[in-house]
């Protein structure tokens, strides 16, 4: 028989918790976003560098980003890197792996948004006079930005879901604040279906956010 | 004047200019002409240094193109380009296209870019299609659109590689009006085309390329009328 009784009170009464739990949640996924298209961007560019350190340094790093467990990356950082002396505190581990498992991702989102625009747009933009800097700002880039505006939306996502992972080594982000506070009051269902929600909640009106952006950036559509 | 001196270029070990001399006067239209890979399109680029050369020269204007202290990105504002695949900027509006390398090449302030933008469109007939982009543009029409762009850097030399190659039969006409329409108004032109009767009609002199050079040379109607080595003679048996 089902015998459950709801008790959604209780989760109002550490709605203050949650809350402060889900901004957490979120400044990860913003910061591990922002770190990952800083270094993506320069292994996007290493990728097919002459340089072969480049190259390979590139190559390796999304290999492994992409290859392995987040959650295995995450202990990495927080267990594996004591090793070395390098003891970092959950929160920084955290970030740490999922802006590195970000990158690696972002790296390979960027290159395939490069390789949407062909060489000859660059030839006609320097045909016109443009310099090679003018032709990359004005020509290229907006047209690799409209080719991956969306598959980072899903990255930023996979991100933010990537940050609950965080909670196995300590991080109190919103799954971690969710499990100790179903822990202390004994209602799992309660807590989890309304992390489940903020979760959900964040993500629709990120998705969302990105969708009118693009319709008002690129009303050029894709023409190739 | 565009001297071009003893040109060779190669990719690799694929040699594909091989000692080319050709003049062109101020407000003459050549068209070159010749088979695919005879190295008519790859001579474009060399003139206004989207390719570089291995050997030999090219002078516009008393400049040495190809020469190291020369600033190439302000030669090519004398000499347009247009493409056989348009390359219309997708994400810019038809007016965003044309005004674009005025503001940021020219420094013309954004209103005056956008007044010589509706302009050159209305010249080539895309008047009330300021605010389309490319992909709401037929094929003709997002060439006449490349052509407007090149124009309103206003050079002095057009070069045209193949431009009505990629088009459906019914819109090569459309192009090849505007072109008619340029060469009337006296703009210097060299014109690789497949086009012969538009070359017979439109050029000065015709130029046919075979295997890396200049087989053949004469005014445009003595040539493809009575063209005198065997070699032309079966290309354009072939082709017309």
């Amino acid at each position: 028989m089902f015998e459950y009784t709801f008790q959604w009170r209780v989760v109002w009464k550490h709605w203050p918790q949650l809350l402060e739990a889900g901004l957490l949640t979120l400044q990860l996924t913003i910061l591990s976003i922002i770190i990952g298209l800083v270094i993506a961007s320069v292994l996007a560019v290493f990728r097919d560098s002459s340089n072969p350190f480049a190259k390979y340094l590139s190559v390796t790093w999304v290999a492994l980003a992409r290859n392995t467990p987040a959650l295995l990356q995450i202990y990495m950082a927080y267990f594996g890197l004591g090793a070395f002396g390098i003891h970092l505190s959950p929160y920084t581990a955290v970030l740490g792996a999922v802006a590195f498992n970000n990158a690696g991702y972002l790296a390979e989102i960027l290159r395939g948004g490069f390789s949407t625009v062909p060489a000859s747009q660059k030839f006609a933009a320097r045909g016109l006079g443009l310099t090679a800097t003018q032709s990359y700002i004005y020509i290229t880039l907006p047209q690799v930005l409209q080719a991956v505006f969306l598959p980072i939306v899903n990255q930023v996502i996979w991100a933010m879901l990537a940050t609950s992972l965080g909670m196995i080594i300590g991080l109190q982000e919103l799954t971690g604040m969710t499990t100790f506070l179903q822990s202390q009051t004994f209602r799992p269902f309660e807590f989890y279906f309304v992390a489940a929600c903020m979760y959900l909640v964040i993500a629709k009106i990120a998705t969302m956010l990105a969708q009118i952006v693009a319709a008002h950036m690129f009303k050029g559509g894709a023409d190739k | 004047m565009i001297e071009i001196q003893e040109v060779h270029k190669s990719f690799g070990s694929l040699k594909v200019l091989k000692g080319i001399d050709l003049t062109v006067e101020k407000g003459e239209v050549v068209c070159l002409i010749g088979a695919s890979g005879s190295g008519k399109s790859t001579l474009l680029l060399c003139i206004n240094a989207l390719e570089s050369i291995n050997s030999g020269k090219i002078i516009v204007d008393g400049i040495d193109v190809h020469a190291p202290q020369t600033n190439q990105d302000q030669l090519r504002r004398k000499l347009g380009i247009i493409f056989q695949q348009f390359n219309a900027f997708p994400h810019l509006t038809a007016q965003q296209n044309v005004a674009l390398a005025p503001r940021k090449v020219l420094k013309t302030p954004t209103k005056y870019a956008q007044a010589l933008a509706q302009e050159h469109l209305a010249k080539v007939g895309l008047g009330d299609k300021l605010d389309r982009y490319p992909a709401q543009l037929s094929g003709g029409q997002q060439q006449r659109l490349a052509i407007a762009r090149a124009l309103a850097m206003e050079p002095d030399y057009l070069l045209l590689d193949e431009v009505t190659s990629a088009l459906d039969p019914e819109l090569v006409g459309e192009v090849l009006d505007t072109l008619r329409m340029l060469a009337e108004d006296g703009m210097t032109m060299i014109a690789v085309t497949h086009e012969i009767p538009f070359a017979r009609e439109v050029a000065d002199r015709v130029a046919f390329f075979h295997q890396g050079v200049i087989h053949e040379i004469g005014p445009a109607k003595e040539l493809i009328n009575n063209p005198q080595q065997q070699r032309t003679k079966e290309f354009l048996g072939n082709i017309l």
